[in-house]
């Protein structure tokens, strides 16, 4: 079963690939993977689809809410929220079908971006299921290429992260000592 | 005021604000620069033979003190012999840091010379990693390293510091704090959980108490101990919590699990209510974990939440470090006492009963030969004559599972071994990690004939730093475990576990220049341990053992704890 998994995480080097590494250690393979930046340039937004061991579920979010750089992670997969997901596609349409073609992108609410001679450029965004049903629709009319983004998700219940406040430095008072000869040498 | 100041020295700094004391380390290339800052700086440094043993060495430390030990290795082969040590800090959550060289910014990625990408490969064995590509957050990546290591559930942290960061020269102001946000650190645990389960305790006919490495890294033994007095609970504790409870304490039973003893695996079989506190139900405790405690609800306090549930589903789920839990949880049950303690307090008693006649029908005792030395009377003799008080740092195998049966330790951090990643080659290092922690204490390295040849090269840091660790060898000419298995398991196809070819060991430690002996007879065992103990340096004990001894109770794997096998199976009669 297809786990949705977001997650609010800190903009540091690295970050990912511990991300994922909660995935990978036990071998599950990630369907999609979509970051970028939020309003914080500090922080990004990520959200996973991965093919979990349903009784893992659970203890795939903890171990990743361990991690130092994940400030928030939540399962959406049954919870209440948006998920969408984009396609970018080219179709080979001659004369013939061009206003067939039209009419179905139409139907699925998608924007012709580029159309020549050969055919169309299309661009369409929606629930991923939807998305099946038109590149299947497009497929059937011939030569096509199609690249999708993976899926994006948010909440539709606000949960503000739990942050943790700074913390002292130890022995901040601590004289150094110096000009005490050789040690090491 | 800040002056200007080398990356290296800086890192120092840090160090020494830290409350570090020792650096375990060897040097290399891209290091020079930070073993230049170190020439003259206070901080003790102190050289091992293999960058493996450094960390092994700085898990021995920080066993023994609490603290958070440092190793450090060039780039490299440096950093990738650094590997095994980080696995098994992670497994038994001991806090270290451990600093490694990378080569110059700019060479990162050009397959330059003892370069590995360090970041990377440590990624999967340290609780946090770092690389440092800019000598102005230097300072903040090492106090939040340390912070890091030692709070919560403790672990590694690795940080890579290129050559030219090193070099660097900037101002040093000192860091006054870190902000971490995303690192939630659990404290006391929620208060109507923590009724709840003084209630569940007050409930149980069969309470047992399941304690480990969590109490000693939080320092918790004697709220356990009032825990388990004040209710009269009967405790198991875990390899990594030995020492939690005293070996000799009434309610102490024994280590539970595959070579536990039969009134813990009994116990725990039969308990109504397993009160679980700081431990991760390990396969090597539960056995087949479907048949694992059948009869019990669980309370599980763990400072992680994600071992809450990962192998047990606990009936009561407390979060929060487990000494302050157990205050609050002592308190609420010291509270309700009066009213609660008469109800179940028959049934407690018989239980207490059944347990003390499960160790009266199976007791852990260990076998003695006039014939020929029993490992198991060896580790004995330790127990005798270290009085609880030595700290005993183990190898992995058979002798480490006698160690733990048979040496009772007085308090916690005396008992250092490699418990979850059970690497061999950790006794001596980490031994020596912790003469230099605890000079004061007697140290003894016990250790197998192949652990032992795996640490070898550490003998010339026992007599480079005069450290008088106690080594003795458990010598039964095979990598007992692994025989053991293949003989109980393998139809006795025993392959590859002869260890042919082992030294001289008194030429060998007097190549060394220290004293060292063979014993084989059971006679000498006492003699020869005593004059090891007065020796004033380090003495290597070459103990020759019974060679086919086996440890039991065991377990087999895949089984249930109560399916243990209590003794070796007989030989069949071959019929003339």
């Amino acid at each position: 079963m297809i786990q949705v998994i977001s997650l609010l995480v800190e903009n540091k080097p690295g970050a990912l690939m511990r991300i994922t590494g909660v995935l990978t250690a036990r071998g599950y393979n990630i369907e999609s993977l979509t970051v970028a930046r939020t309003l914080d340039p500090e922080l990004s937004h990520m959200t996973i689809a991965v093919d979990v061991d349903p009784a893992l579920r659970g203890l795939v979010i903890k171990q990743m809410i361990k991690l130092i750089n994940v400030l928030q992670a939540s399962d959406l997969t049954d919870s209440r929220a948006v998920v969408r997901e984009m396609v970018l596609m080219r179709v080979k349409a001659p004369a013939d079908k061009r206003t067939a073609i039209l009419k179905e992108a139409e139907i699925f609410g998608a924007r012709v971006i580029d159309s020549s001679v050969e055919g169309f450029a299309l661009e369409a965004t929606g629930d991923p299921e939807k998305l099946d049903e038109f590149v299947d629709i497009m497929r059937s009319y011939g030569e096509f290429e199609a690249t999708r983004s993976g899926v994006v998700a948010m909440s539709l219940e606000g949960k503000k992260p739990r942050l943790s406040a700074p913390v002292p430095t130890r022995g901040g008072a601590e004289k150094l000592e110096t000009n005490t000869g050789v040690i090491n040498g | 005021m800040s002056s200007l100041m080398s990356g290296a020295r800086m890192l120092l700094e840090c160090l020494v604000r830290e409350g570090a004391e020792c650096i375990f380390g060897y040097p290399g290339g891209v290091t020079l620069p930070f073993y230049d800052a170190l020439y003259d700086h206070p901080m003790r440094h102190v050289l091992v033979r293999h960058e493996e043993n450094a960390c092994f060495a700085a898990q021995g430390y920080a066993i023994a003190t609490g603290k958070v030990g440092v190793c450090c290795a060039t780039s490299g082969p440096g950093a990738t012999n650094l590997i095994t040590g980080m696995v098994n800090a992670m497994m038994d959550s001991t806090p270290v840091v451990a600093l490694t060289g990378q080569v110059a910014t700019k060479l990162i990625g050009s397959d330059a010379f003892q370069e590995a990408d360090t970041f990377g490969i440590t990624r999967s064995c340290t609780k946090h990693n770092y690389l440092v590509k800019n000598l102005a957050d230097l300072p903040q990546v090492i106090h939040e390293a340390f912070y890091i290591a030692g709070t919560g559930r403790p672990g590694p942290v690795l940080v890579d510091v290129p050559k030219d960061v090193f070099q660097g020269q900037a101002r040093y102001s000192p860091v006054s704090a870190i902000h971490l946000r995303g690192y939630k650190v659990p404290a006391e645990g929620h208060t109507g959980q923590v009724r709840r389960a003084a209630q569940m305790i007050w409930e149980a006919q069969r309470p047992m108490v399941y304690a480990g490495g969590g109490i000693v890294s939080s320092g918790a033994s004697a709220e356990l101990r009032q825990l388990v007095e004040l209710v009269d609970i009967p405790a198991v504790c875990t390899l990594m919590g030995l020492g939690a409870i005293p070996g000799d304490h009434a309610n102490f039973i024994s280590m539970p699990g595959m070579h536990g003893s039969y009134a813990a695996n009994m116990g725990l079989t039969q308990t109504d209510l397993i009160i679980a506190l700081g431990v991760r139900f390990d396969d090597r405790v539960t056995g087949r974990l479907s048949s694992f405690a059948p009869h019990a609800r669980v309370i599980h306090v763990d400072i992680d939440p994600s071992e809450i549930g990962k192998n047990r589903v606990p009936e009561l789920p407390i979060v929060g470090d487990v000494r302050r839990v157990l205050e609050k949880l002592n308190k609420v049950l010291a509270g309700t006492a009066p009213a609660m303690a008469g109800a179940n307090a028959e049934a407690r008693k018989a239980w207490r009963d059944q347990i003390r006649r499960w160790q009266q029908e199976h007791p852990l005792a260990p076998v003695v030969s006039e014939a020929e030395i029993k490992p198991q009377h060896v580790v004995s003799e330790i127990d005798r004559l270290s009085g609880g008080k030595a700290i005993v740092a183990s190898d992995v195998g058979q002798h480490q599972m006698w160690s733990a049966q048979f040496i009772r330790f007085s308090e916690p951090r005396l008992w250092i071994n490699s418990g979850g990643l059970g690497s061999m080659g950790f006794g001596l290092p980490a031994a020596i990690g912790a003469q230099f922690a605890r000079p004061d204490r007697l140290v003894f390295a016990v250790v197998g004939d192949g652990g032992f040849q795996m640490s070898i090269p550490e003998l010339a840091t026992l007599v480079n730093y005069g450290l008088p660790v106690k080594v003795v060898i458990m010598n039964n000419g095979y990598l007992g475990m692994v025989r053991q298995w293949q003989e109980l398991f393998f139809a006795n196809r025993t392959c590859a576990v002869q260890l042919d070819g082992f030294p001289d060991v008194e030429k060998l430690a007097a190549a060394y220049g220290f004293k060292g002996r063979t014993i084989d007879k059971p006679q000498e065992l006492a003699p020869a341990l005593r004059e090891a103990v007065d020796e004033a340096g380090p003495y290597l004990l070459n103990v020759r053992v019974c060679p086919t001894e086996n440890v039991f109770p065991m377990v087999p794997a895949g089984s249930a704890i109560n399916e243990m096998v209590l003794a070796p199976p007989r030989p069949v009669p071959v019929p003339k």
